[in-house]
């Protein structure tokens, strides 16, 4: 109910797929600029009201965004930036601030590097006009407010400031003051306070004053408020807050532990799916979520495909699950790869909750929490690949993480793909729409076909996909033009329009339909 | 810049350190806050310090915290009760900051203010400040106002008082859980100054909208929210509308919520009365005993004394006895360690016979449990059933458990059991004491484990009080100074530790006859570390014997160790003929 556009609907007609267009990019790459490792965008999250987006990179910092075209927005009084699209209504954002929220550390005792990689971010709830958010590396959740301070000026000193400056230039007066210390716990002793008894005249003392403080300027300041450590023995995949604006979940590879947001120093394992024999393990967690409104509703991904729902209400450690989903696989398809291929990377539940959308290597599937007998549809993303799997494999890319996001309304759902494209897919009843984005200025210069057609026509479309900065190189040999190296894992959806913030490498780019 | 009259000097040094970069200072500044007050006056702390402090609200939480405080108990340096409304806006702004502890602080210092507050002032400054808190943009300031409708409440007029109800009513209802959980929290005081006739309708429905919130954490809090509303209600409203939203809450889906019922169960007895705790909340209670959360088993079991107390015998037999007795069977160790720390309470309330033929079963197979907790709880409450049926019919099982438990693999078990040899000593009688402790008490001694051995020493001066020196000198003392030539010197070591803790017990003369000789005999060692702790103990033992004694053994002694070759016995030698000087000089 704070600070929050109302949300708008999307009351397009769901058959009439969308137009996007491009809105935004920051951190734009000359061609041929090489990307440096630690400005790889590794995490994107939009606020609950849609006016704060905030990425995270593997250099440990996180940048925060804010809209500029709002009209009702909090924490901004600044005027509007004039920017070449200052007439739009779609969502503009612009730069708002950065900070360092993870270092590379070492753990010692059991001789590990800890990545300063930030592997999600999570908005809390906003106060007072200051952003709070939780980020995570593979080990250490860290409680970030950043709000807007008051440069100071002080002015109107009772001491003369250069004389008063520092330790013990105080003593060079002579009278009672000892060298006032810098740790102010012992300060205490080394003044020479009047007593209780000392008597002050009744009027007060005219000749003291107060400090005046004048401010010019605000600067935004972000400061580490809380840090949930020591608390995962793997590395840690999700956070997700719950709708109490109390308590979050952590979730690493095999266990899921709660935490209030207010106590850093104990959280609670509520899921432990470790078994006693480490050789026995067969699934891990690879992602998992609060419901947005049931408080006592969480959902978890695994390794294997299958999603469990967990109700917190049944037992303090939710060993057994309330639902379970998953596909039964179609008699005669296995391979070597099918396991591999059905580890979920990202789970995300609909606005109200009633939907959860699932990524795993090929697809992307809808699932009614009211059906477990499999997903409400599935939706290939690139279908083209699954001859390349092999290859795949042995480069490792078998094991990128995607993620996926739905549009507010819950209409149409959206995920990454190699080469920086993204698809777009309706999901509403009857929708046909299936489009192909690439991150670029020009998004939609790239005409892949839908999944719908076979794949063998993919060949030509496919000769044009190229490499950035690089353009019109030909098709090896192979066909194999598609870029493993550049893929769009991270991407986000505006929480009520149609805008969708995706990062390419360490760039982000935006855009609007 | 000012100049600032030399007297003046550290208070000046104080205002401006109100605005330093450090924030240690600024700390201490807000510290000293009434010093400044007192400085400048009521008059300019009224016009300068508190509008200044008001503008002060962006500091660091402590800063802010501090200030909170200092301002609570700030009436008398603004001129007094009449003039204590100029201290709400600064404590209004703090009560908005989304640091909790801050807001919580604020809201105290609020609630301390206002009571002292006249009444005009409170309707023209308090009731208005509560009602812009409540109606706050942000949530940290509705959450603020919950907190003081119980001060703002009384004092209002008839109309004002109807807006409060109805103001406390939607902030039961707000988006926001974290104001519906601070609205849950604080009914039961608001509710202690409402109007019987109002609480039976407004406030009991507003309770109700909260025993039904979707969201588990403030349905936990509106449990707590029962056994106060349960106390300002007639015995029978309370039966009518609470009874039933406890029978439903120990039934709730959630164990969070039946874990609160299954702790505060206790209390809602006494706010229902005798008659209905029978019929309705002992079935309630019988159910949370046997809940198939083991969470809510170990809150329940921990509360079965506390419960069979306020039942006749008879019920407690009746109802509560058959669940103990599943309970000390218990899957989870945790209830049954629950379980046995309370226990032992029990047989006073069911009375000697009830005790020997239905706890007694249960203590023993608590005793005799695979986890060492669940022992040390029955051995930690032994004297509660000594007083009722005597400690023979159980010192047949209590030896071995105590032989297991005083020979467990893991050191602080150990420790545990050491921990309650005295009080076990003094329940069950110097006879079975001698016959199978003594032995035990001389094994800890020379443990593997250096906490352990720390304990036997101590144990065995602890003995020594219980018994008298006498005992102690047939029975303990002969084995313990038999090991003042073990072959390892930190065995060794603990003797000397142990003679230097009874020698205080032990008087002079058995101190100057039998405990000297050995530790003078022990400044010959070839270890040093034995040595300076020779020269530890002589000095200990220096106020307790005769002054002849320190002449002729304890300083020769002390003097041939301060020659030793090695430096620390010598230092602590030198230490210890200093401190005799010292003990002559003050003789």
């Amino acid at each position: 109910m704070n600070g929050g556009d109302d949300v708008v609907v999307a009351s397009e007609e769901p058959l009439q797929p969308l137009e996007w267009k491009f809105s935004q990019v920051f951190g734009e790459r000359a061609a041929g600029e090489e990307v440096q490792e630690v400005d790889i965008i590794s995490a994107i999250e939009f606020d609950k009201s849609g006016n704060h987006l905030a990425t995270g990179d593997r250099g440990g910092r996180v940048v925060l965004f804010e809209r500029t075209d709002s009209k009702d927005q909090h924490g901004s009084r600044r005027d509007l930036e004039s920017t070449d699209y200052s007439s739009s209504r779609h969502p503009e954002f612009r730069y708002k601030t950065e900070f360092q929220s993870h270092e590379p550390e070492f753990d010692y005792l059991k001789s590990l590097e800890i990545e300063e990689k930030i592997n999600k971010i999570k908005w809390c709830q906003t106060a007072n006009g200051s952003v709070f958010l939780l980020s995570t590396n593979d080990k250490t959740i860290k409680f970030w407010k950043v709000q807007e301070k008051k440069v100071k000026k002080i002015s109107d000193m009772n001491i003369d400031p250069s004389k008063a400056i520092g330790n013990g230039s105080s003593s060079s007066n002579s009278n009672s003051s000892k060298p006032h210390l810098a740790n102010g716990g012992s300060s205490d002793k080394s003044y020479n306070y009047p007593s209780n008894d000392f008597s002050f005249p009744p009027g007060g003392l005219p000749s003291l004053r107060l400090p005046s403080v004048v401010s010019h300027e605000t600067s935004l300041l972000a400061r580490c408020r809380r840090v949930y450590a020591h608390a995962h023995d793997y590395h840690i995949n999700s956070i997700s807050n719950n709708s109490d604006g109390e308590t979050f979940i952590s979730a690493d590879d095999l266990r899921i532990n709660l935490w209030n947001l207010e106590i850093s120093n104990q959280s609670f394992n509520i899921v432990d799916v470790k078994p006693t024999n480490m050789e026995d393990l067969t699934e891990v967690i690879t992602s998992a979520e609060f419901h947005p409104t049931h408080c006592n509703t969480l959902a978890y991904s695994s390794s294997k495909g299958s999603i469990r729902l967990i109700d917190l209400r049944q037992s303090a450690l939710c060993d057994s699950h309330a639902k379970l989903f998953e596909e039964q696989e179609a008699p005669g398809s296995r391979s070597f790869f099918t396991e591999i291929i059905a580890s979920i990377s990202d789970i995300k539940f609909a606005k109200e909750g009633r939907y959860i959308l699932s990524r795993d290597y090929m697809t992307l599937k809808l699932w009614d929490i009211n059906m477990d007998s499999g997903p409400v549809s599935t939706f290939r993303v690139h279908e083209y690949l699954r001859p390349k799997l092999c290859d795949l494999y042995e480069n490792d890319s078998i094991f990128d993480k995607f993620e996926c996001c739905l549009s507010g309304d819950g209409s149409r759902v959206s995920t990454g793909s190699y080469s920086n494209l993204f698809r777009v897919f309706g999901c509403a009843p009857g929708s046909t729409e299936a489009t192909t984005l690439e991150a670029s200025k020009n998004p939609t210069r790239r005409q892949v076909p839908t999944p719908s057609r076979p794949s063998r026509s993919l060949g030509n479309s496919l000769t044009r996909v190229v490499r950035r900065g690089a353009e019109n190189t030909g098709v090896d040999a192979n066909g194999n033009s598609f870029d493993f190296t550049t893929k769009l894992l991270h991407l986000a959806w505006h929480p009520s329009e149609n805008s969708i913030a995706c990062a390419a490498a360490n760039s982000l780019y935006m855009y609007y339909a | 810049m000012a100049m600032v009259d030399q007297p003046l000097y550290p208070i000046a040094v104080l205002i401006d350190e109100l605005k330093n970069e450090d924030i240690q200072l600024r700390l201490n500044s807000i510290r000293r806050l009434s010093t400044i007050a007192r400085a400048l006056g009521e008059e300019r702390t009224r016009k300068e310090l508190i509008p200044f402090l008001s503008e002060n609200n962006d500091d660091d939480d402590e800063v802010l915290l501090a200030t909170a405080e200092e301002l609570g108990v700030f009436v008398p340096y603004v001129g007094g009760v009449e003039h204590a409304s100029v201290l709400l806006p600064p404590l209004e702004t703090l009560c908005t900051v989304e640091e909790t502890c801050v807001r919580d602080k604020s809201v105290e210092s609020l609630c301390r203010i206002g009571a002292q507050m006249r009444e005009q002032d409170l309707v023209d400054h308090f009731i208005p400040l509560v009602k812009r808190l409540a109606s706050g943009e942000w949530f940290t300031a509705r959450v603020s106002s919950c907190g003081l409708f119980h001060i703002a409440y009384p004092s209002a007029p008839e109309a004002l008082k109807t807006e409060l109800r109805t103001i406390y009513g939607q902030l039961c209802q707000d988006d926001m859980p974290m104001v519906r959980r601070s609205a849950a929290t604080n009914l039961g005081k608001f509710a202690a100054t409402v109007e019987a006739a109002h609480l039976k309708t407004d406030i009991m429905s507003v309770f109700d909208d909260l025993t039904q919130d979707d969201q588990d954490s403030v349905r936990l809090l509106a449990v707590e929210g029962c056994a106060a509303l349960g106390k300002l209600l007639e015995p029978q409203d309370c039966v009518a509308h609470i009874l039933p939203v406890i029978v439903n809450f120990s039934q709730d889906k959630s164990w969070r919520v039946r874990y609160m019922v299954a702790n505060q169960l206790y209390e809602l007895c006494e706010a229902v009365g005798p008659d209905s705790t029978k019929t309705e909340l002992v079935p309630a209670y019988v159910r949370l005993l046997r809940d198939n959360e083991a969470e809510v088993r170990i809150a329940a079991a921990g509360k079965v004394t506390k419960f069979s107390r306020i039942l006749s015998p008879e019920l407690a037999i009746q109802h509560i006895l058959p669940c103990v007795k599943e309970l000390s069977t218990d899957s989870s160790q945790h209830v049954r360690s629950a379980l046995a720390s309370v226990i032992m309470g029990m047989a006073p309330v069911l009375g000697k016979d009830a005790t020997i033929e239905q706890l007694l079963p249960i203590f023993l197979s608590l005793l005799k449990d695979e986890f060492p907790d669940v022992r040390l709880n029955i051995i930690s409450k032994l004297d509660q059933v000594n007083q009722v049926i005597g400690i023979d019919l159980l010192s047949q099982s209590l030896l071995p458990a105590i032989v297991e438990l005083a020979e467990d693999r893991h050191w602080r078990v150990r420790l545990a059991i050491i921990e309650y040899i005295p009080l076990l000593a003094s329940q069950l009688g110097v006879g079975f004491f001698d016959d199978k402790l003594g032995a035990l008490c001389m094994q800890w001694l020379k443990d593997k484990v250096y906490s352990i051995r720390d304990a036997a020493a101590n144990n065995v001066k602890r003995l020594a009080e219980e018994f008298g020196p006498e005992w102690a000198m047939q029975h303990i003392i002969p084995q313990v100074l038999d090991m003042i030539n073990d072959p390892h010197y930190l065995y060794r070591m603990t003797i000397l530790h142990a003679i230097s803790l009874l020698a205080p017990v032990l008087g002079s003369e058995i101190t100057s006859t039998n405990l000297l000789p050995l530790v003078v005999n022990a400044a010959k060692d070839r270890v040093p570390n034995i040595k300076f702790n020779v020269a530890k103990v002589l000095q200990s033992i220096i106020p307790i014997v005769e002054e002849s004694v320190v002449e002729s053994t304890i300083k020769p002694c002390l003097v041939e160790l301060s020659e030793d070759p090695d430096v620390d016995v010598r230092f602590f030698a030198s230490q210890a003929l200093q401190s005799s000087d010292q003990v002559k000089m003050s003789s």
